[in-house]
């Protein structure tokens, strides 16, 4: 049952062939027996999870279902889920139960979707392996002496062992896609301003965007459908009309033009992943795009842009967390000063504090001009790189991640190198632009994904052309050994 | 003052609590008075993942003071982030605007005292929110924080450094005072702290062209505490100088109970606020329509209210500015000159000496007057048309202010009308004539003060009620034949 897509999974339970209930059994039964070793999980709300699929059924029976109702998923751990701990996986919010649901969480269980419970991930999304979370390191499905990747690490290992049909994520500069890629699983940042971020825990509010994790195109046009849309609650929101991202799924591909950025093809790029992407794209070319080279020439500039604002604005949004309304509060502390020293000191992991003190120096009097005004003018060249690209072509191509899984613990020690391996996926954040990645392949035994970039709201587009490549390929459905 | 060839420079940064029903960013109520906390929701509390919406409203009411001030007001303003960490500050920072405030270059005048207008710039207003408040009584050596202000919509106006003594300081602040809520954005209540003010105050020798080292004075919400406050930091910078010292930059605190300045403790001073613009808020961008449907839509504004006052009605400048202080006490006079058959100056004078003295006795505000403009109009047409004499008059406002009705029904009630019938006032007089003999006596010996006595006894025989001028006439009348 958990090798079926969420879309198969919505038409067996149309068909009566199971309940929601059956299969959230199912799946709380494989979380319970294979997360042990995964570590996808910060919570799980078995109970909660058997009350939403009855209700699911119930409603079924009355004739009240649409294309989500009854299936399970999975929200990464910054939603804000009402009564249930939101722990971001810092220590800080060990403590702290949401009053509230995020908009993303309220769609989806509107739309009828049950919740097994909160994914791991990085502390604040700060990270791309999953290693940084107060609850421990997430493991690769895969390999598990290998990163499943991050910031939303749990997600895609959750999806990539079928311990859920689907899960939510975000993603600041790469954290949903890099994940996905190194899980082999299908991941979608929309658009900034496409999905709600009212109830996401913010780390860097320009660049954060939530997105659905799944198995399939398809899969990820059904839950962003739900997803996506206007909140008057999010003044960042797009105020556009709501798409059907399924309706234009199977579109044919004639005449699409790929654009090859050729800064994502040159040094650093592993050579295994390079012959997997570049098989990829023979196969869209089978499918009747043709291939044009581009230029992207400030590519180079957007990993120390993204160093200078991402950790401007996350020093910030984690001012919050102080110790004095709700979270982590240091013991006894001595006066204001001490509280505030001793419960971030001890409430926050390193990576968490190199940021925080990375962007309080960049917005520093007397440095704001040289780093954060400096970084969003090169901002605006890199939007300008990629509007001057989609001029020429449809979509851009390329590698998700320069790399495979990376081994637990090996690149820890040396942030640049850490943060080196978001060089594809950083820049369309920056450039607020929708990307994907989808399961491309193999390089060493362990997953690649196929990046794909859009437009401005071209997520349909990008879901139309992964949707036909996933058609003809089976990559998508390729399990993990020993997760059965 | 002192003055000793030293000439004070100041200039005020005032802030204005917008009177909208909800907060800033959030949907919060902005009442005033509620239990600690009541009144913050999640986005007040800086939750985890909650926020910022801007309040249409707080934006109207920002673009109708730069209407008001002459001011530009800017078609595109950005909202930062201000950011400190304080307990009663939820998110550990709050939002501001910077670089581009919504309000640019302004200016309204001023009354100084030799009876010169001058005219005082406003560098910006801009919009923000409040923080919240700390409570340091009965938490047993620990601190309450209560929510309920925080995220309250303030407008920030500052004034240019053009200011040169304490009494032009209070002018400036009591004419934004009243100009904000002549335009409805806010209520002006300083004791509840929604309009209060921070003067930054330097001195430097006349004729210097140089501005001398500031200290900013904080915690000042009321017209008088901004006068001690002023002239104390004046003195005490005046004396620093002549003393050899020298002024440092610093932010001090008013301390109205021991009256004097004193510099905040270091840390309540946070030396790099790390100001960006939010991300959470998109630029605000206003439209040309909109800004116009606000210049539209803007009352009389209180120096072109007071202007017509002088020419319509009449009246001298200084009734024009008594009577203009605020718009509702304007909106009552005229109220009362209309219902009154247009009798302007008489109007004036009651609703100066007895409404207001009145309220000031009751503790109340033109908004609570027991009596209305018509009944006020009622009694003043009762005088003119010599129904009453302005002495019972006096005795009919009190009956009405009492809820005894209008003019015309405690004229009524108690019986005071005026006695105007010659042959009824020349009985009395005949009697009290009969019954003094000798006063008649001394009268006629050209002693014309006891005519004042015989106006007094007949009057008191009338009850009061007897028209004085007819009295006047027939007394002479008699006492000439006599």
């Amino acid at each position: 049952m958990h090798d079926l897509t969420l879309a198969e999974l919505s038409a067996a339970l149309y068909r009566g062939e199971t309940t929601s209930e059956e299969l959230t059994r199912h799946f709380l039964a494989r979380i319970e027996r294979l997360d042990p070793g995964l570590n996808s999980f910060v919570t799980v709300t078995a109970e909660r999870a058997l009350d939403q699929a009855r209700a699911a059924d119930a409603a079924r029976r009355r004739g009240e279902a649409g294309p989500l109702s009854g299936i399970p998923l999975a929200h990464k751990d910054i939603f804000c889920t009402e009564g249930v701990k939101t722990s971001c996986g810092s220590k800080m919010l060990d403590s702290f139960i949401s009053p509230y649901d995020a908009t993303v969480v309220e769609r989806l269980q509107a739309a009828g979707m049950v919740m097994l419970g909160k994914t791991n991930m990085d502390e604040f999304a700060m990270g791309s392996s999953s290693e940084t979370s107060f609850y421990g390191p997430v493991r690769n499905p895969w390999d598990r002496e290998r990163v499943p990747g991050g910031s939303s690490g749990g997600s895609a290992c959750a999806v990539a062992a079928r311990l859920a049909p689907a899960a939510t994520g975000t993603d600041t500069g790469g954290s949903i896609r890099q994940p996905a890629s190194l899980c082999g699983v299908t991941g979608v940042k929309p658009t900034y301003g496409r999905v709600s971020r009212y109830g996401m825990v913010a780390f860097a509010s320009s660049l954060d965007q939530g997105g659905p994790i799944t198995c399939t195109a398809e899969d990820a046009a059904l839950m962003l459908n739900a997803m996506s849309g206007f909140d008057a609650r999010d003044s960042t929101s797009a105020e556009r009309p709501d798409e059907d991202y399924t309706a234009g799924l199977d579109a044919a591909l004639t005449g699409l033009r790929i654009g090859l950025p050729k800064e994502f093809f040159g040094a650093g790029l592993d050579t295994g992943v390079a012959r997997v992407i570049e098989a990829a794209i023979k196969e869209l070319e089978a499918l009747g795009a043709r291939v044009i080279e581009i230029e992207l020439p400030n590519t180079h500039l957007s990993i120390p842009v993204y160093y200078v604002v991402a950790p401007a604005e996350c020093s910030s949004n984690l001012a919050r967390f102080d110790g004095v309304r709700y979270g982590y509060r240091c013991a006894a502390p001595a006066d204001l000063h001490d509280l505030y020293c001793r419960t971030r000191g001890e409430g926050f992991g390193a990576e968490v504090k190199r940021r925080i003190m990375i962007g309080t120096y960049a917005l520093s009097a007397g440095y704001y001009d040289a780093y954060y005004l400096k970084a969003q003018q090169i901002r605006r060249l890199i939007r300008d790189d990629y509007r001057r690209a989609f001029e020429r072509v449809d979509v851009i191509i390329g590698p998700t991640s320069p790399s495979v899984a990376f081994k637990l613990g090996e690149k820890t020690g040396d942030p640049i190198t850490m943060y080196l391996s978001d060089i594809y996926t950083i820049s369309v954040n920056l450039a607020g632009l929708p990307g994907m990645s989808i399961p491309a392949g193999f390089a060493e035994g362990l997953p690649v994904g196929l990046q794909l970039i859009g437009e401005h709201f071209g997520e349909a587009r990008l879901l139309n052309i992964a949707h036909c490549y996933q058609q003809v390929t089976d990559w998508h459905r390729r399990t993990p050994p020993g997760i059965d | 003052m002192t003055d000793k060839g030293w000439e004070p420079v100041i200039g005020l940064e005032i802030h204005a609590q917008l009177a909208t029903r909800s907060k800033i960013f959030s949907g919060a109520p902005t009442a005033y008075g509620a239990p600690p906390n009541t009144q913050a929701c999640a986005v007040d509390l800086g939750l985890p993942g909650v926020l910022p919406v801007l309040n249409r409203e707080a934006v109207r009411m920002a673009v109708r003071f730069g209407l008001a001030i002459e001011a530009r007001v800017s078609r595109r303003s950005v909202f930062a982030r201000k950011n400190y960490f304080y307990p009663d500050l939820p998110k550990g920072y709050q939002i501001s605007q910077y670089e581009l405030p919504i309000v640019a270059a302004g200016h309204i005048e001023i009354a100084l005292e030799d009876g010169e207008t001058k005219r005082v710039g406003i560098t910006r207003a801009h919009l923000e929110e409040d923080a919240g408040k700390s409570l340091h009584e009965d938490f047993h050596g620990m601190s309450g924080i209560d929510l309920n202000r925080a995220g309250t919509p303030l407008l920030e106006i500052v004034s240019e450094p053009e200011l040169r003594s304490a009494k032009e300081a209070v002018a400036y602040m009591r004419k934004i005072h009243t100009l904000v809520r002549y335009l409805g954005i806010s209520d002006g209540n300083m004791q509840e702290g929604s309009f209060r003010c921070d003067a930054n105050v330097s001195v430097r020798r006349r004729g210097d062209l140089r501005l001398g080292t500031r200290a900013e004075v904080k915690n000042l919400n009321s017209f008088r505490f901004v006068e001690r406050a002023i002239c104390h930091e004046i003195e005490r910078q005046i004396a620093l100088l002549e003393a050899g010292g020298t002024v440092v930059l610093e932010t001090r605190l008013y301390d109205p109970d021991r009256d004097e300045t004193r510099p905040m403790r270091e840390k309540e001073e946070a030396n790099d606020y790390r100001y960006f613009p939010d991300p959470d808020l998109l630029p605000l961008v206003l439209s040309e329509d909109f800004i116009e449907a606000q210049r539209a839509d803007l009352p009389e504004l209180p120096d072109a209210k007071r202007q017509r006052f002088i020419a319509q009605y009449g009246l001298p400048a200084y009734d024009a500015a008594v009577l203009c202080a605020s718009r509702e006490l304007a909106d009552f006079y005229e109220g009362a000159v209309a219902a009154s058959g247009g009798q302007a100056k008489p109007c004036a004078n009651w609703v100066m000496v007895e409404v207001l003295g009145a309220l000031n006795r009751d503790g109340k505000e033109i908004g609570q007057c027991p009596i209305n403009p018509r009944m006020l109009g009622g009694l003043v047409r009762r005088i003119t048309d010599g129904t009453i004499s302005g002495k019972i008059a006096k005795e009919v406002f009190e009956a009405m202010w009492q809820g005894e009705g209008d003019a015309d029904a405690v004229i009524e009630a108690r019986g005071l009308k005026q006695i105007s019938d010659d042959s009824a006032i020349a009985a009395l007089i005949d009697e009290v004539l009969r019954d003094n003999p000798t006063q008649v006596a001394q009268y006629r010996q050209g002693k014309e003060q006891v005519l004042a006595f015989f106006v007094g006894q007949v009057m008191k025989k009338s009850r009061g009620k007897a028209n004085p001028q007819r009295l006047n006439a027939l007394l002479r009348e008699k006492l000439g034949a006599g």
